[in-house]
């Protein structure tokens, strides 16, 4: 931990965390572009496996009661992501140009979008839970086979495994990292409001010990610049033209039936059905 | 007061003897090096052992960075000039009274005359907390030890407070900022010419820097347009003793007269926030206005709007209305004489 994090000597005599070493942040800034060019570049050469265009229309001739277009998220969800998104990119905007050279004041800004991502994601925890398909974004054991089908078609072979359902594996280990890097994140920004001037808290920065505030200030620079990574490797995909049509869905709301039986498993994602989206 | 170490860590020393010597060695080493005036900062941090710079760049042999000229009948002031050239220039004296009075009231005699008008516009925050070498936001750390609910913080700051509480210590500075000065700074090859105002910086925009300097940046003069030459003016120092001491507030004012109404004004108080803070309210509510006493409380009243005091410097508040009332009526002018 030598060079990653920060020490200080407290007025005791203690050494106590500081901060992260903001070389990480370049260190996520890049690993997040190497793995963009390296994608990049495997996807030019790689055999990517999708459906076979004679079984997508076995598909549709089988299920001709499907709507042209299925709403893949709703308004509500949507309005959800886009705010998160805002608020997410204020965040790291606000919380890493200064440290590249632009300087701002940027502490009230950070500390205002860290607030609009919290009621964001509380909002979409109460949501999921009551009104969307809470277990359709989670991952465990029983996606292995999944993966093994998947892992398989990226090397080109049409491999007979289950299809994904509402979400591709991809999307729910990223929904994952983003969960617990973003729950970190939220939770150590809350504690942070007690060191800042607001009108939402009484500043006390004696309420936790040095060393316990120092842990706090770690995890909250570690996942922040985990987020660098995974907002690099977010936006990547949503532009890439192979999942524009996921992207599409964001914004709009609707997938076409084609797009539907191409991607998804219609046994697993029952979309014909009224019910959560 | 941390323990006066007085043997300073090792250090390789530089003494140019020109600006293109200096701005040599400070490209060399970059943020390894100290640029060194008059050495009244700087000691304080060496001897304490807080900072341990590799490098240190004396300028005390850079002739050309000292002195005081006509510039189109404003002033160019050399960096490296002491503060007791300043105040006794005739010609700074004769144009802009405020800056001599500024400069003739800084800490001691013995100080002026090796302190610099470029070093006491350049020194760091004077926060015990900070100076003790703790790990404060300042300091780079993650905590104000003087915004605590048990700090002593008398003599912090009640505007514009991010995160950290000290307070620019300068007495030139508002001075300076009062007569729309430009500090010029050089940098390897380039120059650039900063508004004196856009010379600090609060911790809003840099936390652990009270001015825009860089590595490899040097302070070489401060300009002075005519603009302000002979009009009226008003400086005045509070502080806890009358010498040797920094400025609990000070507050510099530059006022354009026609006849008793008051056409334009600069009004700037230090010693309240991080950096010189510009009542910009006050200048324009009086604009146009006799310099009377009603003028005076409503510049007083606007003057603290804004304020958040800490647990022991709440009576910066009225101390800074006080001064504002004083420097609209020009009362009081004993206290800079």
């Amino acid at each position: 931990m030598g060079n990653l994090v920060s020490w200080g000597r407290s007025p005791w005599g203690e050494s106590v965390l500081i901060h992260i070493s903001w070389d990480l942040f370049w260190a996520a800034l890049v690993g997040g572009l190497l793995f963009l060019l390296a994608h990049g570049g495997y996807m030019l050469f790689s055999q990517h496996h999708k459906r076979d265009s004679s079984d997508v229309d076995r598909l549709e001739a089988e299920r001709r009661g499907l709507p042209a277009n299925i709403t893949r998220h709703g308004f509500v969800a949507r309005m959800f992501h886009w705010v998160m998104a805002f608020s997410m990119l204020a965040l790291l905007l606000t919380a890493f140009l200064p440290i590249v050279g632009v300087k701002f004041a940027w502490v009230q800004w950070h500390w205002m979008a860290g607030i609009l991502l919290t009621a964001s994601v509380m909002f979409h925890i109460v949501h999921a839970t009551f009104v969307l398909d809470f277990w359709s974004i989670w991952v465990g054991p029983k996606d292995i086979p999944e993966f093994k089908a998947e892992m398989l078609r990226e090397v080109g072979i049409d491999a007979p495994g289950p299809k994904p359902g509402k979400y591709p594996l991809g999307n729910r280990l990223y929904h994952l990292a983003v969960l617990v890097a973003g729950l970190a994140v939220i939770a150590t920004g809350i504690l942070m409001m007690w060191r800042v001037r607001t009108d939402l808290v009484e500043r006390n920065p004696y309420m936790l010990t040095d060393a316990t505030w120092g842990i706090t200030y770690v995890v909250h620079g570690l996942m922040g610049v985990g987020f660098v990574g995974l907002v690099i490797a977010h936006i990547y995909f949503a532009l890439r033209p192979e999942k524009l049509w996921v992207t599409k869905s964001m914004i709009f709301g609707t997938i076409t039936r084609r797009q539907y039986l191409e991607h998804h498993d219609p046994d697993r994602w029952v979309a014909d059905k009224p019910g959560p989206n | 007061m941390p323990p006066i170490r007085d043997v300073m860590p090792a250090f390789e020393l530089f003494q140019p003897a020109s600006v293109g010597d200096a701005l040599g060695i400070l490209d060399r080493h970059g943020a390894d090096a100290w640029v060194m005036a008059g050495g009244m900062d700087t000691f304080d941090w060496l001897k304490d052992r807080i900072r341990k710079p590799k490098v240190v760049v004396d300028l005390g042999m850079v002739d050309e960075l000292r002195g005081i000229k006509d510039a189109s009948g404003g002033l160019e002031i050399g960096a490296m000039t002491t503060l007791t050239t300043v105040a006794n220039n005739p010609l700074v004296k004769e144009r802009f009274p405020l800056l001599a009075e500024a400069a003739l009231i800084v800490a001691s005699p013995q100080i002026r005359n090796q302190g610099t008008v470029g070093g006491n516009v350049s020194q760091d925050a004077r926060c015990w907390y900070y100076r003790a070498g703790w790990p404060c936001y300042r300091a780079g750390g993650n905590i104000c030890y003087a915004d605590t609910p048990t700090a002593v913080n008398r003599e912090h700051a009640i505007f514009n407070a991010d995160r950290c509480v000290a307070v620019n210590p300068s007495d030139t500075a508002p001075a300076l900022i009062a007569l729309d000065a430009e500090f010029v700074i050089k940098s390897g090859s380039a120059e650039r010419v900063v508004p004196a105002r856009q010379f600090f910086i609060g911790p809003g925009i840099d936390i652990t820097k009270l001015t825009v300097l860089q590595p490899g940046d040097l302070l070489t003069a401060i300009r002075i347009p005519a603009a302000w030459a002979g009009k009226a003016h008003y400086f005045e120092k509070v502080r806890d003793r009358m010498v040797w001491d920094f400025a609990l507030v000070n507050i510099a004012a530059s006022l354009n007269m026609s006849g008793t109404t008051i056409t334009d004004a600069r009004m700037v108080v230090n010693g309240v926030a991080a950096e010189p803070y510009r009542l910009d309210a006050v200048e324009a509510a009086i604009k146009g206005k006799p310099r009377d006493k009603a003028t005076a409380d409503l510049a007083a009243d606007l003057a603290v709007q804004g304020a958040v005091p800490l647990r022991h410097n709440a009576y910066k508040i009225p101390l800074v209305k006080a001064l504002v009332r004083r420097a609209i009526r020009g009362e009081a002018e004993w206290a800079t004489s």
